[in-house]
């Protein structure tokens, strides 16, 4: 139930007093009876996530700030498993009535009722909440240690000015900020406490450049997480100057001529083939729906052995990184695939309940109104022994992909991703810039003929949309190289 | 099924109290809630079952400058109303002095009645049983229908007001029900094939379950008989959905908005000049009544109206808000968010040949089932996120479709179209059937001259 009122005793006027010290090891005396009466109702595992987030978002355009955008909010989320089924419900209303509504509504979608609360912790196999795991206790101060309004507009106001000292036939300049800050506590009924608080920010600059009938339009993205002096430490010169080269090259570029063509993929945010075409396919969802070819390869080549890919939760700054996943949970560095051989999924709690593939700390969310799914966090290729020049040098030719721009998979297999900026490869060299690219394939296909890798690992931040809603992840690969792909283009 | 409740008298009488408290003079506030039921299944089973109670405010608050800050919360308690008021008040001290929203002028005009019946919702029980009767039937379909792995069947029952300081109320209540079955189909030694439909009513109840079932069975069979498609240029066919897609995707063209921030192809002086072939009209038209959840107002109270965009290829209006109206010396035509700097964007499209004659609309007689020669008949567009620049005008995107040829159909393997948008509106061959009513718009299957497709063959 949403309430407007702002009556004393209201229950929402509770809830925000309680909310006020933050997710702490008080809730258990809350969410324990909750956790109980799920068990006693018949559930075989009562979650309750929480959260609490301060988002500021700032843009400026040209040399003035036009649009600021604080939000915050709250919310829980109860999820109820039983068997190989389950129910979730979200709500903006923390009260004990609330949250108890939540609950009865998840356990009717299982056919189960809810007996009287009791305040014991103890139920059905539930001895109560043990002492909070706290991975938020030294990150209390980052939210007052991040740039304030004033500071973010300044420093994206130097951005924008850095594009217009560097740029040419700059239609359009625009520098983004982001600030997430996320509170969250998770609670089941199989003993799981701990809170933990995320902190991401990102920020973006692009840039439209014209000149008569030439256009191009490009952008960069940059993020870190749990690191509240991220935005401070911004350089903004070497940022803009980057992206007046790209588009100063890309503005009288030629319409890349279609077909099918070998094609080299800068590192960082080329890793976008790896994660749309492949590492969707390695998350339990994908195996549940019964939409990844790879479901019964464990042990099997799916890749050119010259392939090693990772996924984790732990690079130090990542944009995927995180101290426990959204169902309490801290993550791993799980090797998906070793020298082209399969080796594991990413799995959260419903997919280690349903595929057997056992959690491997992924279980994500948006938000509290999304029920956790596996999905990635930090993925990339491994470094291999070359160097980009001989990758390059190894192709008649082809196209050289500088940039990516976003992608996606469908429920085939098949996937896509635009080129932001390329060129060709003649003869083993860099040509001409080309742009209007697409990439498509299909994982079965295209892993197998990721023939090269370079020795430049790194990695780039993103945003990855799937079934639990949009997340911060990492891509990221050294340069590769694909023996055949099909280029979309004119 | 909880039914949320706005009570807007009560929030006029806090943010009253509070702007009087904090010596703000001018505000408005934009608030949704909404309950949601959602069931999917997997092969006869549940698979997950969900429901969600939301609730939103957006506060905007002006300083004595005329400069806006806005905050926007989920917590509607007390101290959540008090914070978002203050921080909007904050915030208002980095509003933009060149370009400062205010209240839209129609912001009392009288509302446009919509024909939006409010039904109870269906049990979830219910619904469940409902979506394992539709995958069972679509699973009947065909043998090498093996699994519907997106599926959902959804219930919504919301509410949303605006509020402002000069007295503006305005509140609408719908039902809305959604259901969308995508198969994926599978023979031996052959790549998986997949294809969809949704259905969109005011209740679950309404739902034209049978017709989407058909629609997704039969899409989803005529791919799985496929072939690679040579690159070339090739005379395309978009089917209503994907020429509703990929207007939407460069609806910057006739946005306000993006003129003023020089990220659209047109410009102020584009109005009045041909942008399109000339047998072609485009509305935008949140009132029709195939715009299920339509709203009565925009996010600063406007109404909703039918606003032609393009007579007979002629570029004569654009999508505003109050400051882009204010901007460009007219009245907004209520297609405005509601923020700092607000955003504008259109509701659905209605395509339609121009004038009344057969030769007006372009070629007489098109049926891609009867032409001689190959064409494309493009039936889904993807991506579009990725692969639309719409400041460009340029597109490559993959897509789902068949290779036509006297009478015969293939399903294309794999395959992407590419052009520029101004190229695709000023080379349209003609239109071809009636305008089909779909959930972003009305539009028939629309003919263009020579694509760039590229295949695998």
């Amino acid at each position: 139930m949403t309430i407007t009122s702002t009556r004393a005793g209201d229950p929402a006027h509770q809830a925000g007093d309680a909310l006020s010290a933050g997710f702490g090891s008080h809730w258990s005396v809350r969410l324990e009876p909750l956790l109980a009466s799920g068990r006693k109702a018949g559930a075989d595992l009562v979650e309750v996530f929480l959260e609490r987030t301060d988002h500021l978002g700032v843009l400026a355009e040209q040399d003035r700030v036009t649009s600021v955008s604080p939000a915050f909010g709250l919310g829980a989320g109860i999820r109820v498993f039983l068997g190989s089924r389950d129910g979730f419900v979200s709500t903006n209303d923390l009260s004990d009535q609330g949250l108890q509504s939540a609950l009865e509504q998840a356990l009717g979608m299982l056919g189960l009722q809810i007996e009287a609360l009791g305040r014991s912790g103890g139920g059905v196999g539930f001895d109560g909440l043990p002492s909070l795991r706290d991975h938020a206790s030294s990150k209390i101060s980052w939210l007052a240690a991040c740039p304030d309004l004033a500071e973010a507009s300044s420093k994206l106001l130097e951005g924008t000015a850095r594009l217009e000292r560097h740029g040419h036939h700059l239609q359009v300049r625009r520098g983004s900020y982001s600030r997430d800050w996320q509170e969250v506590l998770v609670a089941a009924s199989d003993g799981t406490f701990a809170r933990d608080i995320r902190l991401h920010q990102s920020l973006g600059l692009n840039v439209l450049a014209a000149d008569g009938d030439h256009r191009a339009s490009l952008g960069r993205r940059y993020g870190t997480t749990d690191s509240p002096d991220d935005l401070r430490r911004w350089d903004a010169d070497a940022s803009a100057l980057e992206i007046c080269d790209s588009a100063a090259t890309m503005l009288y570029a030629d319409y890349v001529e279609a077909g099918q063509m070998p094609a080299v993929l800068a590192n960082r945010f080329g890793g976008v083939i790896f994660h749309e075409a492949c590492g969707h396919l390695l998350e339990t969802t994908q195996v549940e729906r019964g939409t990844t070819p790879f479901a019964d390869k464990v042990g099997e080549a799916i890749a050119h052995e010259a392939v090693t890919a990772i996924d984790e939760g732990l690079s130090s700054g990542a944009f995927g990184s995180l101290s426990m996943d959204d169902e309490g949970m801290e993550p791993q560095r799980t090797v998906l695939i070793e020298n082209g051989i399969l080796k594991r999924f990413l799995s959260d709690r419903a997919g280690e309940q349903r595929t057997g593939h056992a959690r491997t700390g992924s279980g994500r969310r948006q938000s509290h109104g999304f029920a956790a799914a596996s999905r990635m966090r930090n993925t990339y290729i491994a470094a291999g022994p070359h160097t980009p020049d001989q990758l390059i040098a190894s192709v008649d030719r082809g196209l050289y992909c500088k940039s990516m721009g976003g992608g996606s998979v469908g429920p085939t297999g098949q996937f896509n991703f635009a080129v932001d900026e390329a060129f060709l490869i003649e003869n083993g060299q860099l040509s001409r810039p080309v742009k209007g690219a697409t990439l498509i394939g299909e994982a079965k296909e295209v892993m197998p003929r990721i023939s090269m890798c370079a020795n430049d690992l790194e990695l780039a931040a993103g945003f990855c949309g799937s079934v639990s809603g949009s997340i911060f992840v990492t891509v990221g690969q050294p340069h590769i190289k694909v023996d055949s792909i099909t280029v979309g283009g004119r | 099924m909880s039914i949320s409740q706005l009570n807007a008298e009560a929030l006029r009488q806090s943010l009253e109290q509070l702007a009087r408290r904090h010596g703000i003079q001018q505000w408005d506030l934009g608030a949704s809630c909404s309950d949601d039921t959602s069931v999917q299944v997997d092969r006869g089973e549940a698979k997950q079952m969900k429901a969600a109670q939301r609730s939103a405010i957006t506060v905007r608050a002006w300083n004595a400058d005329g400069l806006v800050g806005i905050t926007s919360t989920s917590d509607l308690s007390a101290e959540g109303l008090e914070r978002a008021l203050v921080g909007a008040s904050e915030a208002s001290a980095f509003g933009n002095p060149d370009d400062s929203p205010a209240f839209s002028p129609l912001a009392t005009a009288a509302l446009q009645p919509l024909e939006q019946p409010l039904h109870e919702p269906v049990n979830i029980l219910k619904l469940l049983d409902t979506l394992k009767d539709a995958e069972r039937d679509l699973l009947g379909r065909h043998e090498a229908i093996e699994t519907v792995p997106y599926n959902g069947l959804a219930q919504r029952r919301s509410q949303r007001l605006y509020l402002n300081s000069d007295g503006a109320a305005r509140q609408q209540a719908m039902t809305t029900a959604s259901l969308y079955l995508y198969a994926r189909a599978e023979q031996s030694g052959r790549k998986p094939r997949s294809a969809g439909a949704v259905r969109l009513a005011y209740g679950a109840g309404y739902l034209d379950i049978a017709g989407c079932i058909d629609e997704a069975a039969e899409r989803t069979i005529s791919h799985l008989d496929y072939a690679p498609i040579t690159t070339g240029r090739y005379t395309c066919v978009f089917s209503p959905e994907a020429f509703l897609d990929l207007i939407g995707a460069f609806s910057s063209l006739f946005n306000a908005r993006a003129v003023l921030d020089g990220v659209s192809l047109s410009r102020r002086e584009s109005l009045g000049q041909p942008l399109a072939s000339p047998f072609l009209n485009l509305h935008d038209n949140g009132l029709h009544p195939g715009n299920i959840g339509a709203s009565s107002f925009d996010g600063e109270g406007t109404p909703t109206q039918r606003l032609t965009l393009l007579e007979g290829g002629v570029l004569r209006q654009f999508l505003h808000s109050e400051a882009t109206a204010r901007a460009f010396g007219v009245a907004p035509t209520g297609h405005a968010g509601m923020g700092a700097k607000v955003s504008v964007g259109p509701d659905y499209f209605e395509v339609e040949p121009a004038g009344s004659t057969t030769a007006s609309g372009g070629a007489a007689g098109l049926d891609h089932r009867r032409h001689q020669g190959p064409l494309v008949l493009i039936d889904s567009l993807s991506a579009l996120h990725a692969g639309v620049k719409a400041s460009q005008g340029s597109f490559s995107l993959p897509f789902d479709g068949w290779l036509m040829d006297g009478g015969q159909r293939i399903s294309i393997e794999a395959a992407t179209v590419a052009g520029d948008i101004r190229s695709v509106l000023n080379d349209l061959i003609g239109f071809e059937g009636p305008a089909k009513v779909t959930p972003d718009g009305v539009c028939p299957h629309v003919w263009v001259e020579g694509l760039s497709i590229t295949g695998e063959a």
